[in-house]
């Protein structure tokens, strides 16, 4: 019977991939054709969704971007035997734009049935976990710390060294919480993980557990992402039945229980101690630190709060060991990162690459340019809390240590492309808007300082004392960057900063008749 | 409090404490039920929820309001929002809210006269690749425009 895939991804969906498998079916059935239709994860070549592969005996032959209207002309074309077509594009494996790629943590995302744990497991799953069990928990903790994985939410603190903290820390209850609460505008390779290929997170987490000594997990999931939800919960029950989860996991006198929380539409729970709060059955307020949450965190005890592609990179690295995955990267940004390019971009989609590759090469090599036409005059990386980067910076290499010398962040490695209609000063007003709308009220540069904010931007482009509000903004941002409690305040002049001095043409005053009253 | 809530849906709620209260941070897992369940959070559940997790009524209300995603009065049909983000603004979300908002004659949180559709204004759908994007009721929709905007609303409307 000849296999099918349409993939079940959101992305997928949001373009007509329901209906795309839909019209497979029908079409097929009144041909009386046996397929086999799976519902795979996104290859992550966004801008071909629905993107069709067909299993040939010289591999998976891509057929993209297939609407329902196509199929009848793709059976006329016998696409089930990889006939040619119009959107034939060969072997998926041959296509460059994937080729060019490094998938370690991705290596399964769109190959396999998301929730077939056979799948999986002919996959090279649960080999992490089964190194795992075999190994002292001090030794997993070092396999992790001398891979040099680093958190990629977006903090990029040493993982192997938080899970030590949680490890000698002496307790009766531990807890593996996974921060799933994927925010930011220009990601969603949490998302492609959860809905993609679920196990490889449980399995990180699962491995995190036996590391330190947790028996319980969480993964606060935001919820926006509701088909994210329904596959990890078919997941977890699948896991559990099979004994990779629960009482005695795999045999071994480990327990290890999970269980998927949803958040309610806070962006500042994705601050850590924000999450742990709401968690709880609190409002998101950001905690003071220390102690740690690695001290104590979720009800008061150690707690392991790592991002989802963070713990959905440990299997591969216990599967392979420490060293294949340094190997991968340059200076002190070891292994892969996951990019995502959106906004304004031609060909967006999932990019995991080894750190050192340019934004240039991103944007043009992989992205095609903007998806206008028009040049792309700035980007922004890592979510609404990171900078603003003209073109003089796309050389710029990703990784943590270059990013920052630019005063800059990779965080969670999501592009946003703008072309050169963007007004930049209105950027910088939404930074504050958002921050407003956002800020949990705890500390006064966040709470106050943000609608401040808003005012300023619209005074300084209305023309109001325009010299001396550009200062007032900077001394604003000062604050708001020193005096607040998290990355919330803290960070959101990164995007104004940025605008204003890469962009200052951006904030000269609008209106012709305002430019009088310049000061 | 403004909403009045039959006892069908106090019973209901009744219900989604009893089965969420011994669970470690029930609140939010027993609000998600009950918005699930009858479309909001009533008000009238506070004392119900605060003596179930033995929580002043203050705490409930603060918990409930400082959530988006919560409601303490009823909304439409379905639930349409607009992603109002950097990426989405990128492809030009800032014209499609305007266009959506005179379409259906409301602001966001606000529902349609006829009641069908609430509109909310969102911060990211995670479909950052093809936007802009909205989704209604569990369902994201990429690359959006007015036209199939409309289209998607006439759909929920009649079926």
């Amino acid at each position: 019977m000849v296999k099918v895939y349409v993939p079940r991804d959101s992305t997928a969906l949001s373009l007509g991939a329901g209906q795309t498998a839909k019209a497979i079916q029908a079409e097929a059935d009144k041909r009386g054709i046996q397929i086999e239709l799976v519902r795979n994860g996104s290859r992550g070549l966004f801008w071909l969704e629905p993107f069709v592969e067909v299993e040939t005996e010289q591999g998976r032959v891509a057929y993209a971007p297939v609407e329902s209207k196509d199929v009848v002309d793709l059976f006329d074309a016998d696409f089930l035997q990889g006939g040619s077509h119009a959107l034939n594009l060969g072997l998926t494996e041959e296509i460059e734009w994937l080729k060019k790629q490094q998938r370690l943590t991705f290596a399964r995302v769109g190959i396999i049935d998301p929730v077939s744990l056979e799948d999986y497991i002919a996959h090279d799953g649960y080999n992490g976990l089964k190194n795992a069990l075999k190994m002292t928990s001090a030794e997993i903790v070092k396999t992790v710390t001398d891979s040099g994985l680093r958190g990629r939410g977006g903090a990029a603190f040493p993982t192997g060294i938080k899970w030590n903290t949680v490890l000698n820390a002496p307790a009766e209850q531990k807890y593996i919480v996974c921060n799933a609460d994927e925010g930011d505008s220009g990601t969603y390779s949490d998302r492609m993980i959860m809905e993609d290929d679920p196990f490889v997170l449980i399995e990180g987490m699962t491995i995190a557990a036996v590391a330190v000594g947790a028996t319980q997990g969480y993964i606060y999931l935001r919820s926006e992402y509701p088909h994210a939800l329904k596959t990890l919960n078919e997941a977890i029950v699948k896991a559990e039945a099979a004994g990779y989860l629960g009482d005695k996991i795999c045999g071994s006198s480990h327990t290890f229980k999970l269980e998927v929380r949803r958040a309610a539409g806070a962006y500042v729970c994705g601050e850590e101690t924000s999450l742990l709060e709401s968690l709880e059955g609190k409002r998101g307020l950001v905690r003071f630190k220390p102690p740690l949450p690695a001290i104590e965190g979720l009800f008061g005890k150690p707690t392991v709060v790592n991002n989802v592609i963070s713990l959905a990179t440990v299997p591969i690295i216990l599967d392979k060991g420490a060293q294949f995955y340094a190997d991968y990267g340059m200076g002190r940004s070891r292994g892969t990162l996951p990019i995502q390019l959106a906004g304004n971009i031609k060909q967006g989609g999932l990019v995991e690459l080894a750190f050192g590759a340019t934004l240039r090469e991103l944007l043009y090599e992989f992205g095609g340019g903007s998806a206008t036409g028009k040049p792309i005059r700035a980007v922004q990386v890592g979510g609404p809390l990171g900078a603003f980067l003209p073109e003089s910076q796309f050389d710029t290499p990703l990784d943590y240590e270059e990013f920052g010398k630019i005063w800059a962040v990779l965080g969670h490695g999501g592009i946003v492309a703008f072309d050169d209609t963007v007004d930049m000063s209105k950027m910088a007003r939404y930074a504050f808007e958002f921050c407003a709308i956002e800020s949990c009220g705890k500390c006064t540069p966040c709470r106050i300082g943000s609608t401040r904010g808003v005012e300023l931007v619209d005074k300084i482009t209305s023309g109001k004392e325009h010299i001396k509000n550009i200062q007032v903004l900077r001394d604003l941002s000062d604050t708001m960057l020193n005096g607040s409690l998290c990355a919330l305040g803290g960070m959101t002049p990164y995007p104004v900063l940025s605008a204003l001095n890469h962009f200052a043409e951006d904030f000269k005053p609008k209106d012709v008749n305002a430019k009088k009253a310049v000061v | 409090m403004v909403t009045t809530i039959s006892s069908s849906q106090l019973e209901k709620i009744k219900t989604h404490i009893a089965s969420n209260q011994h669970m470690h941070g029930a609140l939010l897992p027993l609000l998600h039920a009950s918005q699930d369940d009858i479309g909001y959070v009533p008000e009238e559940s506070y004392p119900f929820i605060s003596k179930a997790l033995a929580l002043s009524i203050a705490e409930v209300h603060g918990v409930v309001t400082f959530y988006h995603h919560f409601r303490t009065h009823p909304a439409g049909k379905h639930i349409l929002q607009i992603c109002r983000a950097e990426s989405c603004q990128a492809m030009g979300s800032e014209k499609l809210e305007a266009d959506v908002k005179a379409q259906l004659g409301v602001d966001y949180h606000q529902t349609t006269a006829d009641g069908e559709i609430t509109l909310l204004p969102v911060y990211c759908l995670g479909n950052c690749a093809c936007s802009p994007a909205v989704m209604m009721d569990e369902e994201v929709y990429g690359r959006m425009n007015q036209q199939k905007v409309a289209e998607l609303i006439s759909e929920v409307k009649h079926g």
